[in-house]
């Protein structure tokens, strides 16, 4: 068990490998109860939601959701969330570790007409991803799972549970996110269990959570990004959209090049088993010339990946990570290092 | 899990089995379970002159890299080629399968080495 955000959360239930190739090739189940939910509804939902984030939301119909970043004015990042629009206003689903952060910046920038609520505490949340993920809920579902698009999202019952069940996810899968009562949640856990430990699904940690989200070439928040860094920067420019309106942070965006960020976030595959790590430098030759902001093992790769933040006028030329005074090379690549394979 | 009242153990979690005056040397069940699966062995080649208490490698898994201690004095003989491929073979047969190294002209240096009861008792400390 590790501490996490103020919440103690298995780094593994069996072996990181296992999970993570679970996932992969069957399915995974995370407790994700940690993450923070915010709840914004009143005649100034869309107003609220529209200023406190860079992607367009107020286009959103009921049951879909998008990816989105808050920015402060400085266009650096607050933090990532999810934004679902749901019947009666907005869903933000935020990082824990941002949470009491988010909280503060939310309520100082409430349009009038806005009810804010902080329901963290009271919700669960439990993810099933991988291949299986949704014939697996669907199995325990009273709803049809299925047929939700991606980034789409309903209420329904589940084992049991009423759910707002989402197709959502963190890995780089196809997957489902459910969010429930926190009283509920342990039947629920329970119930997808056994619905899923026939199709080879494992319960996993967090240490394959981060080697799955890193694969697929996903940020984490307070290593790839924070408030120092905007969206251009760090490779989100697809979720900026300023032609929406006015927002915290637009005016800051306005000014900045899409085109020529500050720095460059890049993807580093190396050519051995090693493990690169937070903190550690990229070199060219002997010169260094940038800190890896997340690293670790792709066991669906089979060598260490890491991501970055590079000089965006780098020279291609052959770099490499200082692992302990060794200069272990590394090859520049697109994220994300890995994506499943498209159904048939 | 193989007869173990041959096996000596550091506390920094390597073991050592000796014949005559070659060794094999390992880590520890424990150490592979702290550990979690291993990823990457740094270790020295064949000639390589190891010293009793020195560090000789590095055993990386997800969670961390961690240095390696000499258990004894010796000149390695033959390293387990086999763990580049598969270094998972520490964590499913630390004790067999898993070896790190073979020495050879070993001798005991100032370090202490225990059996497995007594490692295991002070494992955690």
């Amino acid at each position: 068990m590790v501490e996490f955000a103020g919440y103690e959360m298995p780094l593994r239930y069996s072996s990181i490998r296992d999970e993570h190739l679970a996932v992969r090739t069957r399915a995974g189940l995370f407790d994700l109860s940690h993450m923070g939910e915010v709840r914004l509804r009143g005649q100034g939902a869309q107003a609220t939601a529209q200023g406190l984030v860079a992607n367009d939301v107020g286009g959103l119909g009921p049951g879909h959701a998008v990816y989105a970043v808050v920015c402060n004015d400085d266009a650096g990042i607050v933090d990532d969330v999810i934004v679902y629009r749901v019947e009666d206003g907005y869903l933000i689903v935020v990082n824990a570790s941002r949470r009491a952060v988010d909280l503060e910046w939310m309520r100082a920038h409430l349009a009038l007409g806005t009810q804010l609520r902080d329901e963290s505490d009271e919700t669960a949340l439990l993810a099933v991803q991988g291949p299986e993920a949704v014939a697996i809920v669907q199995s325990v579902a009273g709803l049809d799972v299925a047929a939700l698009p991606t980034f789409g999202s309903a209420t329904g019952v589940v084992a049991g549970v009423s759910c707002r069940v989402s197709r959502t996810g963190y890995t780089g899968e196809d997957g489902i996110e459910l969010y429930c009562d926190a009283q509920a949640a342990p039947p629920l856990w329970d119930a997808l269990m056994e619905a899923g430990t026939p199709r080879g699904m494992l319960p996993v940690g967090l240490g394959a959570r981060d080697t799955l989200r890193l694969e697929a070439g996903l940020r984490l928040y307070g290593q790839d990004m924070d408030e120092t860094v905007d969206p251009y920067s760090c490779g989100l420019g697809w979720t900026v959209k300023l032609g929406k309106g006015e927002f915290v942070g637009a005016g800051r965006l306005r000014r900045l090049d899409p085109e020529h960020p500050r720095r460059r976030f890049i993807g580093l595959a190396l050519g051995a088993r090693q493990i690169p790590r937070h903190g550690m430098a990229v070199l060219a030759g002997a010169e260094r010339v940038g800190e890896v902001t997340s690293g670790g093992f792709g066991f669906s790769l089979g060598h260490g990946i890491a991501t970055a933040y590079v000089p965006p006028d780098l020279p291609d030329a052959p770099l490499g990570v200082d692992i302990r005074g060794e200069a272990v090379p590394a090859r520049r690549v697109p994220l994300p290092f890995y994506r499943r394979p498209r159904p048939v | 899990m193989p007869d173990l009242s041959g096996y000596r153990f550091t506390l920094t979690h390597e073991w050592v089995h000796r014949d005559g005056d070659a060794a094999t040397i390992g880590i520890s069940d424990h150490a592979q379970a702290q550990l979690g699966d291993v990823i990457f062995l740094d270790l020295p080649s064949v000639g390589a002159k190891l010293t009793a208490g020195e560090r000789f490698g590095t055993v990386e898994s997800v969670k961390a890299a961690s240095d390696l201690y000499a258990p004894v004095t010796g000149t390695v003989s033959a390293v387990n080629e086999e763990l580049a491929t598969t270094p998972e073979r520490v964590n499913s047969s630390p004790y067999e399968e898993g070896w790190l190294l073979r020495l050879a002209n070993v001798s005991e240096g100032e370090v202490a080495l225990l059996d497995e009861a007594s490692y295991l008792a002070r494992a955690d400390e």
